[in-house]
């Protein structure tokens, strides 16, 4: 097992969790372990939780603090190897044949090929940090083919041979875990689940990522989600649902409205199911205002 | 052997891997060599370092992190087993799914007993669930559910005469054989897969005397394809598809009976189906599905819960499918509230009280349409 102690400077958990927090990504001490580990080992990241807690934001992140491009790959159900791997370019490998005439033509050349992400993450691993997002939402065939991408980082293209990466690239997987996903995906990577954060933790985020919200207004708000997460919804806000209802409650405070009625209003942000909106109602008033003291 | 080979400090945590095992988490070597490698790469300064390095290589499934937290404890701190089955029993909604490790052999109920009683037990599993033979209906389930249940159009595409795409990469290599002439235009068709087929059971008390031939039926079911999930309903929810992919039928029954605790028990309809509904993991497998849900729709007090259910699951799958013992021929009119309360969105309430019946219910499923 190749081991790199040290990854552009970072040498420790601590120190990723610092350059995390310079890229306004504030991971707990779990994600910057698991993360960490990932690198130095050159395995796979691979993130679960519910939606909304910020695993592709840390991909993201990581990206940013690795110096790297990100290439994402958002999975769907019927994603193939077309869209994931690479492509012929076939009308432009029409038209050389029909120019070439008499002579001679590779159609196979560099021209004709069209990188899809796995392809070019392969390519260039040393400035690119592969994200797949939402595996969960690819169908089984596609995650088992992920596992020999995973193992090898290679890719076969029969017309060209096979394409190996130079080291062993950063990759990032994301689940929403609406399915379970297979013990031998697992199995290669370093696995982290993300949680809620804690009410502390949650308001620096808040105040981090909206930086026109007062610390005030973030801590009603992150208090007042935590209610929200309390109660039987049938879709649970998120971190991200969190820092928008704090914006949008800024937002229509500045326009006039007063607070306990900014948050009130602008509870659409928070909440996204009618049911769960005519379920909460009848208490909202009383949940915003325990918040806000 | 392995503890001459590998230096005293290592093996700590090389025999908490293999405590892990033993409570059923599944680790490969690789994992074991990422645990180590993560461990040396940490310092460790903490204990804390080694709890999160083992929760990130060893990768145990989120729902069992209170279990692996206390082997842990177990192992580095000494600390004695107290409760750990409250650990693992803090879910709310009791849920309960299957282990994931084998399935456990054919335990009979008293254990202390001799071997005669043992082979008496053998007798009355015989009796209980091999003693006939399929019946017809479930022979012809076996047989024709591969050519007639439902299916879906799906996402990869296959190579045909006629079709509604062009297959591009074909036909140009073809036409670089032929001097760069195109000769023929090969398409594509999308693939039809069978559409997947969520079976909820009933055991409660009131379905007592049709509970054992629903469990073969949907172990029938279970042969006959592979895209099907089962799930018992009673005062708990309890997904049985793994026991009952068990080839043996007496197998898989057993072993279905050893996981599911609420046989004929009371009824709790509208709370399990929402239990059901509220794992995320568990209703995306109703998403696009075919349901049959096998059961009287007899439930204790307010039908409010169990409406609510039906409705969403009714939104979520393709074609949802209420049979009930209650009803009899073709122009059922539900009487009980619950039922009346839960048709306008079910697509088909009719007739479950016999095999024959669901059978042929199950084989004339509208096969590539919602009906």
């Amino acid at each position: 097992m190749a081991v790199r102690n040290s990854i552009v400077g970072i040498d420790s958990p601590q120190a990723l969790e610092r350059a995390l927090r310079a890229a306004y990504y504030l991971a707990d001490e779990g994600l910057a372990t698991a993360a960490y580990l990932s690198l130095a080992l050159g395995k796979p990241l691979l993130l679960e939780g519910a939606p909304g807690v910020g695993k592709t934001e840390a991909a993201k992140a990581i990206s940013g603090v690795l110096g790297r491009r990100l290439i994402r790959l958002q999975c769907y159900e019927g994603i193939d190897a077309s869209a994931a791997l690479y492509e012929w370019n076939y009308p432009r490998q029409m038209l050389a044949i029909r120019q070439a005439g008499e002579e001679s033509i590779d159609i196979y050349g560099e021209a004709f090929l069209i990188e899809r992400p796995m392809l070019a993450c392969l390519r260039a691993p040393d400035t690119t940090v592969l994200l797949i997002d939402e595996i969960d939402r690819a169908d089984q065939e596609f995650e088992a083919f992920l596992l020999e991408f995973l193992s090898d980082f290679s890719i076969s293209i029969p017309e060209r041979g096979t394409v190996r990466a130079a080291e062993r690239p950063v990759v990032v997987l994301t689940s929403n875990r609406t399915r379970d996903l297979h013990e031998a995906l697992r199995r290669r990577c370093v696995y982290h689940w993300i949680d809620y954060p804690t009410t502390e933790r949650e308001a620096r985020i808040v105040m981090m990522r909206a930086s026109s919200v007062a610390e005030a207004t973030a801590r009603a708000v992150v208090a007042a989600v935590g209610k929200l997460r309390r109660e039987p919804l049938n879709k649970l806000p998120g971190i991200a649902e969190a820092v928008d209802w704090a914006e949008a409650a800024t937002l229509l405070n500045r326009g006039g409205t007063r607070w306990p009625d900014a948050f009130k209003r602008s509870i659409g942000v928070a909440l996204k199911d009618e049911e769960d909106l005519s379920f909460i109602a009848p208490r909202l008033d009383a949940l915003i205002a325990e918040a806000v003291t | 052997m392995i503890e001459r080979l590998l230096p005293r400090a290592a093996q700590t945590f090389v025999s908490f891997v293999t405590l892990l095992r033993l409570n059923g988490f599944v680790v490969a070597p690789e994992q074991t060599l990422a645990f180590l490698a993560a461990i040396e790469l940490l310092g460790p300064s903490s204990l804390e370092d080694i709890r999160r390095a083992g929760i990130a290589t060893l990768a145990p499934p989120p729902e069992r992190h209170a279990t692996y937290r206390l082997l842990f404890d177990i192992h580095f701190l000494g600390r004695q087993a107290a409760d750990r089955d409250d650990a693992e029993e803090q879910d709310i909604v009791r849920l309960q799914e299957e282990g994931r490790g084998e399935i456990e052999p054919l335990v009979a109920e008293q254990q202390n007993e001799s071997g005669l009683a043992a082979s008496r037990m053998e007798a009355l599993v015989v009796r209980r669930f091999g003693g006939a033979a399929p019946t017809d209906p479930l022979r012809r389930l076996a047989r024709e559910a591969a050519s007639r249940l439902p299916r879906r159009r799906g996402h990869r595409r296959m190579r045909v005469r006629s079709g509604s795409f062009f297959d591009l990469r074909r036909t140009l290599r073809e036409s670089v054989r032929n001097d760069g002439e195109i000769l023929k235009l090969r398409r594509l068709k999308r693939r039809l897969r069978p559409r997947r087929l969520l079976v909820l059971i009933d055991v409660s008390g009131s379905m007592k005397n049709r509970t054992e031939d629903n469990m073969r039926l949907a172990h029938t079911l279970a042969q006959a394809t592979s895209q099907v999930e089962v799930f018992t309903l009673g005062t708990r929810l309890t997904r049985v598809t793994r026991a009952l992919r068990l080839k043996r039928r007496e197998q898989a029954l057993t072993a279905a009976s050893h996981v599911v605790s609420d046989w004929d028990g009371g009824t709790r309809l509208g709370e399990a189906l929402a239990a059901f509904l509220a794992v995320p993991r568990f209703s995306s497998y109703a998403r696009g599905a075919a349901v049959l849900v096998i059961s009287d729709g007899l439930e204790r007090g307010d039908h409010y819960a169990l409406r609510n259910s039906v409705e969403k699951l009714g939104l979520r799958a393709w074609h949802l499918s209420w049979l009930t013992p209650l009803a009899q021929g073709a122009a059922f009119k539900p009487q009980t509230a619950a039922l009346m309360a839960i048709r306008p969105f079910v697509d088909d309430m009719v007739e479950g009280g016999t095999d024959e019946a669901i059978v042929s219910h199950i084989l004339s499923l509208p096969k590539t349409r919602a009906a």
